[in-house]
């Protein structure tokens, strides 16, 4: 019996899927039908393995890609991969990212250059490969993973904040530029969600975000993950330009 | 149906014109070639020649002349 969420036979890129909400992405996404193409910067070894996995779980097609986001001509070869194997892309789940914080003042130039290289540069680069195989069907979802911290913003995420921003004005601009071919672009903005992104933070500060949120319990990926399947499929199928929160009534 | 019709078939389909309009002179900023048809224009062809061109390709092919020398460099010979 088919999937309510239409997938089946779709091809489906998630970057930064080694692990996280990447990880679970991709799980989801072959449950549902969906050939996927993993993606990270993580060596290949792992790579290959979460491959060997989601074709073992769910007999599923399945290659994994190993490139930096950030770097142009590796997201180019990559998608010169997926146009030999697949000749096409249905969905782009932009997911990669990576999170350095610092309080104004200390924020190092590197700290910027390569947050931005992988957060904001990665999304664009991915997208604009994405669509030229997507435009060939005239069919296409790309979901970008921004942040609460994108929205509202958080005192020590001038950078991080920044780049998510830029996500979300990434996703409103291509949602105009792409709906004429049937390429639509829309944003999760997710926002306490257990994930190793959050190992590094204090008891005391684990307990603050966890206070600030209004359903008073941390996000799963598979929260994300599901709200990822629901953009990827046909059920949003008259949804773009749209920027999604998932945070359980966060506020921060 | 040789390279140069494929070529031309590409052109006419993409940006809706007449193949007679599509020749050498034929360039970007002329006629219905505008933007966003370059786009279609440019996912025609790769269509038709089962390739994908480098982003500075995509952004070099300002002619149809230009075009046939591009797709020179991924083996289609004219």
């Amino acid at each position: 019996m088919g999937s309510s969420f239409n997938i089946e036979g779709k091809v489906a890129l998630v970057t930064g899927s080694a692990g996280g909400i990447g990880w679970t992405a991709a799980k989801v996404l072959a449950k549902n039908g969906a050939a996927v193409i993993l993606n990270d910067i993580k060596s290949i070894e792992i790579l290959e393995s979460r491959k060997e996995e989601l074709i073992k779980e769910y007999s599923c097609d399945s290659i994994a890609l190993q490139y930096n986001v950030g770097d142009f001509d590796a997201v180019q070869s990559a998608y010169n991969e997926v146009f030999k194997k697949y000749k096409r892309l249905d969905i782009l789940v932009n997911n990669a990212g990576t999170l350095e914080d610092n309080l104004v003042g200390m924020i190092r130039k590197q700290d910027i250059e390569h947050t931005f290289s992988t957060n904001t540069s990665g999304v664009i680069y991915n997208l604009q490969f994405a669509a030229r195989l997507m435009q060939r069907n005239k069919s296409g979802s790309i979901i970008n993973i921004a942040s609460i911290v994108g929205r509202v913003g958080n005192e020590g995420q001038v950078v991080y904040g920044g780049s998510k921003a830029a996500v979300i004005g990434i996703t409103l601009s291509a949602a105009r530029e792409l709906a004429p071919r049937n390429i639509r672009v829309n944003a999760i903005a997710p926002g306490f969600i257990d994930t190793d992104l959050i190992k590094p933070l204090s008891q005391e500060i684990y307990n603050q975000r966890l206070n600030s949120v209004k359903m008073k319990k941390i996000g799963k990926p598979e929260d994300v993950a599901n709200a990822i399947l629901f953009l990827a499929s046909d059920l949003s199928s008259y949804i773009t330009g749209q920027v999604l929160g998932v945070d359980g009534g966060m506020i921060m | 149906m040789n390279n140069t019709e494929r070529l031309i078939k590409a052109f006419t389909e993409s940006l809706e014109i007449s193949h007679e309009v599509v020749n050498d002179e034929l360039s970007y900023g002329s006629s219905s070639w505008d933007s966003i048809a370059h786009l279609a224009l440019v996912a025609s062809i790769e269509t038709e020649f089962d390739i994908m061109l480098a982003s500075d390709d995509v952004i070099d092919m300002s002619s149809f002349k230009k075009a046939k020398e591009i797709l020179g460099k991924y083996g289609i010979k004219f």
